[in-house]
């Protein structure tokens, strides 16, 4: 972790069918540097192994609402990373 | 109400949900899984959701349609795994006369597919499995046909984000 005086922030994350299978994980716990947005903890998870799959900016939901990649990311925040949409 | 099942979905059920002395047309839309994709054999496919989500945005697209067609709406999505002819998804939209209850089924099945968060895994023929991206087919926000689409829902993701 670098040091700075803006403090990481620890998010909660669900990833969905192919982006869980990409990076091999459903839910995981990630530190996300600051300033953190879903942009930065979309950037932590492409650098990831499989991560290359996930597109610069993903459909995100925090909280179970949809949000734009430059929204904030508080402590504790649950952070879905969703796939294409494929229902009907 | 639970619009998402791990059951077999029930039209008859629907329709009842939504009948009423009052409303003198009932239109119904049963999305059933076909046996090709892109011309690809499909033996089944599975169907997974981010549940919570999902519920909350089934609420909202048929809180939309009975607002706005005066319309009794009922909505049901499977998932798991399902085989060749089973009912993925139904839907029963009950209104005074035919015009409003044509309008508001069709109104929620294209806004469960833009904005609902449910993806589905297709099972092939061959032995193969693939994830289902109608990405390259969704129609752009200038193609989009305004009496299915409120302006905010289309965008490159279908959120307007």
């Amino acid at each position: 972790m670098t040091v700075s005086s803006d403090p990481t922030v620890s998010v909660r994350v669900l990833l969905f069918a192919s982006y869980a299978e990409a990076l091999g994980h459903a839910a995981l716990t990630l530190m996300v540097p600051a300033p953190a947005t879903v942009a930065a903890l979309v950037r932590v998870l492409r650098a990831r192994p499989g991560g290359e799959l996930l597109p610069e900016r993903p459909l995100c939901a925090v909280n179970l609402e949809q949000v734009r990649p430059d929204s904030p990311l508080q402590p504790g925040d649950e952070v879905a990373i969703l796939p294409p949409l494929a229902g009907g | 109400m639970t619009f998402l099942l791990d059951r077999p979905l029930d039209l008859h059920r629907l329709v009842a949900t939504v009948s009423a002395p009052e409303r003198g047309a009932v239109a119904c839309f049963v999305g059933v899984v076909r046996d090709h994709d892109q011309g690809k054999p499909v033996r089944r496919l599975e169907y997974s959701a981010y549940g919570p989500m999902a519920e909350a945005e089934c609420g909202r697209i048929v809180a939309e349609a009975r607002t706005r067609w005066s319309a009794e709406v009922a909505l049901e999505h499977r998932t798991g795994m399902l085989e060749i002819g089973d009912a993925a998804v139904a839907i029963a939209a009950a209104a005074p006369h035919r015009d409003a209850a044509f309008a508001a089924c069709r109104y929620v099945i294209e806004q469960v597919k833009r904005r609902v968060p449910i993806w589905k895994r297709e099972y092939y023929a061959d032995g193969t499995v693939g994830w289902v991206d109608p990405t390259p087919v969704k129609r752009t926000a200038g193609q989009a046909d305004g009496e299915a689409a409120p302006a905010e829902s289309v965008s490159h993701n279908d959120w307007g984000v």
